[in-house]
């Protein structure tokens, strides 16, 4: 909200500067985001009136305006049109910095000789003063302004940026920010005089108010001004508006705009000639009734709205927007004034289902108090009968029925202590909640104070709430810092979270970059995933009212984003590229929320190690991807099988499942070349996946101390030769059931060259070892014939030459 | 004097330059630098010497000294790699190793470890909650009733499944805040917990603005927590993170689940508190918003708030590194540029 200093000081005496205030109203909750000094730079700058305009003896276009600054008198020379004697103007005397209406540049005014006539001094436009953009003419001033007073103390003014949390309705008004002033700075509060004399006609007899549903109007006042003459509203009110960010209309518009810019409390004026059967009925709107609203718009209204109408028709929705109908127009001699109170959350539902912002939905939906009805009304009414020469008629109209008496609330030191952390006395606390118009009363303890809400304080309700009032007057900075005291809470933290940094640290260390991709993701991208387009299964949670299709879907895996980020590195970069994503993924479940396993995807592509004058250039491929995947498991203790597998994005003939405790826990490949080509890439790309919520119990098996063997090993070689269909694991499997076998590893895999089709060859070191004794060579010879006897019996394997 | 002393300098430069063997370059030290140097015989002279001009002298004589020591150090240097790379097993050790292939953390992650290191040092426990959350726990159980202004501040995705009852209340959590109703629902008291994680908002891409953002929630419940022990743990926080010199500012804000509420804000990094862009010309920068948690909040939490007091806080993560390492752009740390994740 913008608030000008000027006005605030109507209500409030200021000795701060304007960093010092705005320091303050920060400090204590309202955010000051900055301020502008109007007229800050207007020196040497004054009212002044023209008092004769000659012409300019060379020039037709110009004029020698005669000045009267209030000390002297002034003839310069002028090349404005609009100029007429009498006008007050601001006049730059020379040495005045002024912005140059042509250029904008800023300019120091100089005596200047113009045409053959010296000017020492200048009237002023509103660019040159740096008000607007307006260069169209002379500023005429307001005929109030006094001739010879600096134009800074007739118009300066200092426009501060407020920040008003939701919570303080009443701090949308000047008043209420000149309440929190006050109380900031230890003054007291000056309210307008709201007297006015009731010189018209009862106004039971004019009008009656009916609310037919209390529980969305607690309160419903009017006025009644008769013979209000529209105008446009003198220069002080427009300013006011203006600074306030309003556009001016009418006298009787920008009152009831005024008022609501000063108390906070939103009026809305009613032709009193359209309002049929001199009757205002405050109700729900009727299916399939429809308004017009001031904006022109037609509005389909529902039952669950809240209408101000008259005996016939619907002529405003409340507190959101009046009706077209309704409205004043410059024929108007007559008005209802309305000061009402409505429900918030009715006005917030209302405000949203039509679409419709207001100053005066604003207010409404932050829950105003509706005590402040009767003194807005009568501010306003008064200013209306000063200023649109009207006739009030005798007396209010009032309708209250959602009254209640304000609850006292009961604060003692000790509960202040023990929330904030500091002892205040009765008496600090006491001053800092009158400060705030809190009245507050003796208890029953001494220790404990009464207090109750002045009645633009709707925001409280609870101790709580009186303790934060108590600790923003006395200022934050007198709260101690202290450590959390007692005993420190038992740490059972999930090991998840554990896990997962184990995990980033390792993929990192074997040199994966890692990378964070939204969560939010797009069908094409997912698409492009599939070498068959088919629908996905099961679909993925889609977001209501997406903001684009690029992130419309909640990703069912880390693929696609991963894939895409190879894509775009790819532009700009040569080399091998390792990446991996570690996050959720999101799987749908009926009427539940979705079920969100922790996963880990890695990418590889490009050279194993790049240019190197050691080498090292050839391109990744199937081993360097599983050897991280065993790397990874290896270092958390899991042993894993690699079994087939049929995941449609990968290569069908270079991808294996990731089976941990009969499990399949992910899956690594060669991309598909399909699925390659859909995310542009022309190279081998290798990836694997795993499902991190799921590994995490394997990693957590109790691990048991190995005794170490003190005796020595045998190592033997042993060179196969199977069928090509044989597998590795297959070879080991045998190996490894055997006693005192305690390592087997392949050496050598070799097909081709000597080698029959369709054969190969494996060579494997195998170590034996006893825990209890030397082993003999006999004893290693036993052993290595009953394995290549079973490895013929059951692979055909025979032993190479 | 001065001048003998430079051409002492540039001869024995010259001459320095020209050695090639071990064995000389110990000649040309005991010449130059040795006991019976001219420079040492200058340099023990100097108590002679009326006292301006051994002002001079010395500081020339001892600066020449320290320049011909460091030259002779470094040819030396010079000639021991040329024999090793000489002789047929040597190796020339400035060759690049074999390369090996460098990886890194995201720095959001780096960042999310370092706060809540900080914290667990503290006592608190890292908890983490779903992302896609029930509006109980994102909006209602922190007092943000449907029609609460805070709900259009903060513009939520919703999720298109439905929940057992057939309504529509499944929506991409915008604030780990939500967190904190779960937590205490699940754990008895003391409870001190911090909640790191993606938050999600309906909002369009720029600058500073992403859909997808990082925030971390802080709890701690206990019989006797006062908001001195809130203003304790954030300062000692902003001292470790943001350094033992950074002014910290505690002002009143307000946040629905909350009360009293604050929101803490360092001294502006740019420029220092004298007011710049970045800060918005306000010399501060808000870190986090915080306070008293609301007893409503505690209540529905089935915690009761006669016998227990607490403070909760929460703070956008994503700024910090951006702060930290100068970083103008949100979408870098989302863009997976190899580029940026070099750097960190
Ligand atoms: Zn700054």
């Amino acid at each position: 909200m913008k608030v000008s200093l000027k006005w605030l000081e109507q209500y409030v005496d200021i000795a701060l500067s304007p960093a010092e205030l705005a320091d303050k109203l920060t400090m204590a909750g309202t955010e000051v985001k900055g301020w502008e000094v109007i007229g800050g730079d207007w020196e040497n700058v004054v009212v002044g009136q023209i008092l004769a305009i000659n012409p300019h003896p060379n020039a037709d276009r110009l004029t020698l305006p005669t000045v009267d600054l209030g000390t002297e008198q002034q003839t310069v020379v002028c090349g404005a049109p609009n100029l007429k004697v009498g006008d007050k103007v601001a006049f730059a005397r020379v040495g005045a910095r002024l912005i140059d209406g042509h250029s904008g540049k800023a300019i120091k005014l100089e005596p200047a000789k113009i045409r053959g006539v010296a000017s020492t001094g200048m009237v002023c436009s509103e660019k040159e003063l740096g008000i607007s953009d307006s260069h169209q003419g002379i500023m005429v001033l307001a005929a109030e302004a006094q001739v010879g007073t600096p134009l800074a103390d007739f118009m300066g003014d200092v426009i501060f940026d407020l920040d008003v949390t939701p919570n303080r309705p009443d701090c949308l008004s000047v008043i209420g920010i000149a309440r929190e002033v006050a109380a900031l700075t230890g003054q007291k509060v000056r309210l307008p005089d709201i007297s006015y004399d009731e010189t018209g006609a009862p106004i039971e007899r004019q009008i009656s108010i009916d609310i037919t549903a209390p529980d969305l109007c607690p309160r419903y006042s009017a006025s009644l001004i008769t013979g209000v003459k529209i105008a446009p509203s003198p220069h002080w009110l427009q300013q006011r508006l203006l600074a306030g960010g309003m556009r001016p209309i009418n006298n009787v518009v920008d009152v009831t705009n005024f008022v609501m810019l000063e108390y906070g409390e939103p009026l809305h004026a009613f032709d009193y000639n359209h309002v049929k059967g001199q009757k205002i009925i405050v109700r729900r709107a009727e299916e399939g009734e429809v308004l017009v609203t001031l904006d022109g718009a037609k509005r389909p209204l529902s039952p669950d709205m809240l209408v101000i109408a008259d005996s016939e028709r619907a002529v405003a929705v409340a507190g959101v927007m009046g009706g077209a109908d309704s409205e004043m127009t410059g024929q108007t001699t007559a008005i209802v004034l309305e000061a009402a109170n409505f429900n918030p959350a009715s006005i917030y539902h209302t405000g949203s289902r039509l679409n419709l912002t207001s100053e005066a939905r604003m207010r409404f939906e932050r829950g105003i108090s509706p005590e402040l009805t009767i003194p807005a009304l009568r501010r306003a009414t008064k200013l209306i009968i000063e200023l649109a020469d009207g006739k009030a008629a005798k007396g209010i109209v009032d309708v209250y029925p959602g009254k209640r008496e304000p609850e006292p609330i009961l604060l003692s030191k000790g509960e202040l202590k023990r929330l904030l952390g500091v002892e205040f006395s009765l008496e600090q606390i006491k001053t800092a909640l009158i400060s705030l118009g809190f009245d507050c009363q003796a208890a029953k303890w001494a220790s404990e104070v009464k207090a109750i809400a002045p009645y633009w304080r709707s925001d409280i309700s609870l101790v709580e709430d009186l303790i934060e009032e108590v600790a923003r007057v006395i200022g934050y900075d007198r709260i101690p810092v202290t450590m959390p005291g007692g005993e420190v809470p038992r740490q059972n933290p999930a090991p998840i979270i554990g896990f997962k940094q184990e995990v980033r640290r390792d993929l990192a260390g074997y040199g994966f970059y890692e990378v964070i991709t939204y969560s939010l993701t797009s069908l094409d991208l997912m698409n492009k995933l599939l070498p068959q387009p088919h629908p996905l299964e099961p679909e993925p949670l889609r977001v209501l009212r997406p903001m684009s299709t690029e992130q419309e879907y909640l990703r069912p895996s880390l693929r696609a984003n991963l894939l895409a980020a190879l894509e775009a590195n790819r532009r700009h970069e040569e080399g091998g590229i390792r990446l991996f994503e570690l996050g959720r993924v999101y799987v749908r479940r009926p009427n539940d929320l979705p079920d969100e396993p922790e996963m880990l995807c890695g990418l590889l592509a490009g050279p194993r190690f790049g240019e190197s004058w050691h080498g090292g250039d050839e391109p990744i491929d199937f081993f360097d991807a599983k050897g991280v995947v065993e790397g990874l498991l290896n270092h958390l203790g899991v042993e894993a099988d690699f079994k087939p597998a049929d995941d449609e994005s990968l290569n069908p003939a270079k991808q294996a499942a990731i089976v941990v405790g009969g499990k399949k826990l992910g899956v690594v490949g060669e991309l598909h070349h399909k699925v390659a080509e859909a995310f542009d890439l022309s190279e081998k790309a290798y990836l694997f996946e795993l499902n991190l919520t799921e590994l995490l119990p394997f990693t957590m098996e109790h691990k048991l101390f190995q005794p170490i063997s003190r005796f020595p090993a045998v190592v033997r070689d042993i060179a196969l030769v199977v069928d090509a269909g044989v597998t590795h694991h297959q070879v080991t499997d045998i190996i490894t059931g055997f006693p005192l076998v305690t390592r087997v590893a392949l050496f050598d895999l070799y097909t081709g060259g000597k080698l029959p089709a369709g054969k190969k060859s494996l060579a494997y070191r195998i170590t034996f070892q006893s825990p209890s004794k030397t082993l003999t060579d006999e004893a290693a010879n036993q052993v290595q014939k009953k394995i290549i006897d079973k490895l013929s019996k059951e692979l055909g394997a025979t032993l190479r030459g | 004097m001065l001048k003998q002393l430079k051409e002492l300098k540039s001869s024995a430069l010259k001459e320095l330059e020209a050695v090639s063997q071990a064995k000389d370059l110990e000649a040309w030290r005991v010449r130059y630098l040795g006991k019976k140097s001219q420079l040492t015989n200058i340099l023990r002279g100097l108590a002679k010497l009326p006292i301006e001009e051994r002002k001079q002298v010395g500081a020339l004589a001892n600066q020449i000294k320290s320049g011909l020591e460091e030259n002779l150090e470094q040819k030396s240097q010079l000639l021991k790699q040329a024999k090793i790379a000489a002789v047929g097993e040597g190796i020339d050790i400035t060759l690049p190793g074999r390369p090996f292939p460098t990886g890194r953390l995201h720095p959001l992650t780096q960042t999310v470890t370092e706060i809540c290191d900080i914290f667990v040092s503290m006592g608190f426990q890292v908890v983490e909650g779903p992302e896609v959350e029930w509006d109980y726990y994102n909006f209602e159980a922190l007092n943000i009733t449907r029609h609460h202004p805070a709900r259009d501040s903060m513009a939520t995705l919703w999720v298109d499944a439905e929940s057992e009852n057939g309504q529509r209340n499944m929506l991409l959590r915008t604030h780990t805040t939500a967190v904190d109703t779960r937590v205490m629902e699940q754990m008895p008291p003391p409870i001190r917990v911090v909640m790191p994680g993606k938050v999600y908002r309906y909002e369009a891409s720029d600058v500073t603005h992403v859909p997808m953002f990082h925030q971390i929630d802080g709890l701690a419940v206990d019989k006797n927590i006062t908001m001195a022990d809130l203003k304790g743990t954030l300062y000692e926080f902003a001292r470790r993170f943001f350094g033992e010199d950074r002014k910290v500012r505690f002002r009143c804000d307000y946040f629905p689940f909350v009360e009293p509420g604050v929101e803490m804000a360092i001294e502006c990094l740019v420029c220092g508190g004298t007011g710049c862009r970045l800060c918005g010309n306000s010399g501060w920068i808000e870190v986090l918003g915080a306070g008293m948690t609301h007893p409503r909040v505690l209540e529905r939490s089935g915690i009761d708030p006669r016998e227990y007091t607490s403070f909760a806080f929460g703070m956008g993560i994503d700024r910090l590194p951006m702060l930290r390492y100068g970083i103008d752009d949100i979408r870098l740390l989302y863009g997976s540029d190899l580029r940026f994740l070099r750097q960190f």
